[in-house]
């Protein structure tokens, strides 16, 4: 079954086309990767999904929801989660309280009853505690659940934004290049963490990311994209050894086409 | 150095860290109840009515740190939800309502018609925002000349005393009485800010001020909890206002001018932006400077006989604090206060780079 359909989406920034055209169906439990040169329009999509940008044509529906109906503080609500390709963590705040945010949309009790701290108020909060907690232990962050994110090493920075991510208990989890920057054990329990999010958990990812290494080992379809195109969709190996995709990280190497003629 | 062995989740929740914590602030809560005592020793409540004082710019100065400490919206137009509790409280007390139902009303009111006034303006960012409410500082008093049938005009209005159950609660004839008053209202209104910090209302406060592109990401809806943040904030405003409005005794249009908004700012950032703490440090500081100069002034006219009556000496001096702390300690007075704690806690091992904040990370790709 699709969870996340994006049907001919196309989105303009003047005369520049960011996105254009392009088609994609995540499935129910898979792990579904986009790749592509800088520019090629791949956080754009992540951003058009989480409605900060309105598409100009094209449809997005997830789990039955017409996002484009909706506006981007409603999107975490059908089970959406995301993190940014450079952190955007609350930085005066302890890794606890992030992840606590990231429990936002299960939000039960009122202003009011937060004000006076009524029992309902209390029952959630210990609710929300044992929930993150679980998200800790699964990352390991124990270490650093009452540290400031401003103190933190950057790979630590990523893994709190996962689980900030994970905290939502969302269906479909946008990652956008969790291991840029990372190192290689890093990316390796970035692999080994996204298998067990996608098999135990049964969450859906959906992931831009360059290291195709991580990619070929995590995701069941890629699709690689370019100046906001769809170039091939396929499994790692697939889009690798396309002509297109070749094409667009390496060129043609016919010197014709630069332009200058040697005659 | 503590280490806190945590056994339950409780631990995360509950108001104060681990027992020693609570034993501590159990004393300080003693020791405010206590302070009367002295004075009725002393048989002068002068000074008292200075800490009453102290109090009640506190009260405001909380308001403004929900805004602007932990909300990341900056404020230059607070003492105009000063005025609108004052003069609401004046009215109502005149119109025959009681003191306890006027009272909270006027808080409440006033946190209504500053959400209103924010709304239009809460699109707005940083610089921006301030000089949209400094705008509306600048506007107060004219306001309040045009507003003459209920706010007395220029001549000014004459705040009605407290009465509560029959009891009369009067800034000088029972100055106790009016002490344990503000200082209940005050122990409320932190008792309130701790529990807003600790539940969902107030992470999603300081989320915005830290990252309103993720706060978006998280489900946050950014307007609807700016304004709430406005409208809590100019609720305690206006609380403070009306008691502002009993301990002067007298209103008029230059009570609630420009220099009062101003003076809360520089109280909040002197105090330590994002703390409760700082609301009350830097409403100790604005409270004792001008008690001190004037100390001083008598002392030195006294021992050495010497005049030192310049005009304009409390905003010099004032402001030279002010360029001292901004200069030196960013953090303020509470973050002062932490330094100072984490050195003993650590001795010998602090290092002085500890509080240093880290350079945030490049945010090319930001989207808005």
């Amino acid at each position: 079954m699709n969870l996340l359909e994006i049907e001919n989406v196309t989105l303009r920034f003047g005369g520049l086309v960011a996105v254009d055209n392009v088609s994609l169906k995540v499935e129910e439990g898979e792990v579904f990767a986009l790749v592509g040169p800088n520019g090629a329009g791949k956080s754009t999509i992540f951003n058009l999904i989480s409605r900060f940008y309105d598409p100009a044509e094209g449809s997005i529906r997830f789990d039955g929801h017409d996002l484009l109906k909706n506006s981007a503080d409603h999107v975490p609500s059908f089970g959406i989660a995301r993190t940014f390709q450079n952190i955007e963590l609350f930085e005066q705040a302890t890794v606890l309280q992030n992840l606590l945010v990231g429990r936002h949309r299960h939000r039960q009790t009122s202003m009011v009853s937060n004000i006076i701290f009524s029992p309902k108020t209390y029952r959630e909060e210990l609710g929300h505690r044992a929930a993150v907690e679980e998200v800790i232990e699964f990352l390991n962050l124990q270490p650093y659940r009452d540290k400031m994110i401003g103190g933190l090493p950057y790979g630590v920075r990523k893994v709190v934004e996962l689980g900030r991510a994970l905290a939502s208990e969302p269906k479909l989890l946008l990652l956008d290049e969790p291991a840029s920057g990372l190192s290689v054990e890093e990316t390796q329990d970035m692999a080994f963490w996204i298998e067990d999010i996608q098999t135990q958990m049964g969450i859906s990812v959906m992931m831009v990311e360059h290291d195709m290494g991580l990619v070929s080992a995590v995701s069941g379809r890629v699709m690689a994209l370019s100046d906001g195109k769809e170039l091939a969709t396929g499994t790692a190996a697939e889009v690798q050894s396309h002509p297109a995709v070749i094409e667009a990280y390496l060129g043609t190497g016919d010197i014709s086409k630069t332009g200058t003629s040697r005659t | 150095m503590r280490f806190v062995f945590k056994t339950s989740y409780d631990a995360d929740i509950s108001l104060f860290k681990h027992r020693a914590q609570a034993v501590w602030y159990g004393l300080l809560l003693l020791l405010v109840l206590a302070t009367p005592l002295y004075f009725v020793a002393i048989g002068d409540a002068y000074l008292l009515g200075e800490i009453t004082g102290i109090l009640i710019l506190a009260i405001a100065g909380m308001g403004l740190m929900l805004l602007t400490g932990h909300t990341g919206l900056p404020s230059l137009g607070h003492a105009t939800f000063m005025a609108f509790g004052c003069y609401i409280n004046i009215n109502m007390l005149g119109a025959g309502v009681p003191w306890v139902i006027a009272f909270p009303l006027s808080g409440l009111i006033a946190g209504v018609l500053g959400t209103m006034i924010a709304l239009p303006v809460l699109r707005l960012h940083g610089v921006y925002l301030a000089l949209a409410t400094l705008a509306m500082s600048m506007l107060t008093s004219d306001f309040v000349v045009i507003a003459e049938p209920w706010t007395g005009g220029i001549a000014g209005a004459a705040v009605p005393d407290i009465n509560i159950f029959g009891m009369e609660i009067n800034r000088y004839s029972t100055p106790y009485k009016f002490y344990y008053l503000v200082l209940f209202v005050a122990i409320l209104l932190v008792w309130f800010y701790r529990n807003l910090l600790r539940t969902p209302t107030g992470r999603s406060f300081t989320a915005i001020r830290d990252s309103e592109i993720s706060a978006r990401a998280m489900g946050i809806n950014l307007t609807r909890t700016k304004a709430m943040s406005f409208f809590l904030s100019a609720t305690a405003a206006g609380l403070a206002g009306a008691l502002f409005g009993h301990s002067a005794g007298y209103v008029t249009n230059e009570t609630f001018d420009l220099v009062m908004s101003i003076t809360l700012l520089l109280m909040i950032v002197i105090g330590g932006l994002g703390f409760i703490h700082g609301a009350f440090f830097g409403a100790i500081v604005v409270g004792i400077i001008p008690v001190a100069i004037a100390n001083g002034r008598s002392f030195l006219q006294s021992t050495f006989d010497m005049n030192v009556n310049v005009p304009g000496l409390e905003s010099a001096l004032f402001a030279f604090i002010l360029i001292c702390f901004i200069l030196f300690e960013p953090m303020g007075l509470y973050g002062r206060w932490l330094k100072i704690r984490t050195y003993f806690e650590l001795f010998p091992f602090y290092r002085k780079d500890m509080f240093k904040r880290q350079k945030s990370y490049l945010k090319t790709d930001r989207v808005q």
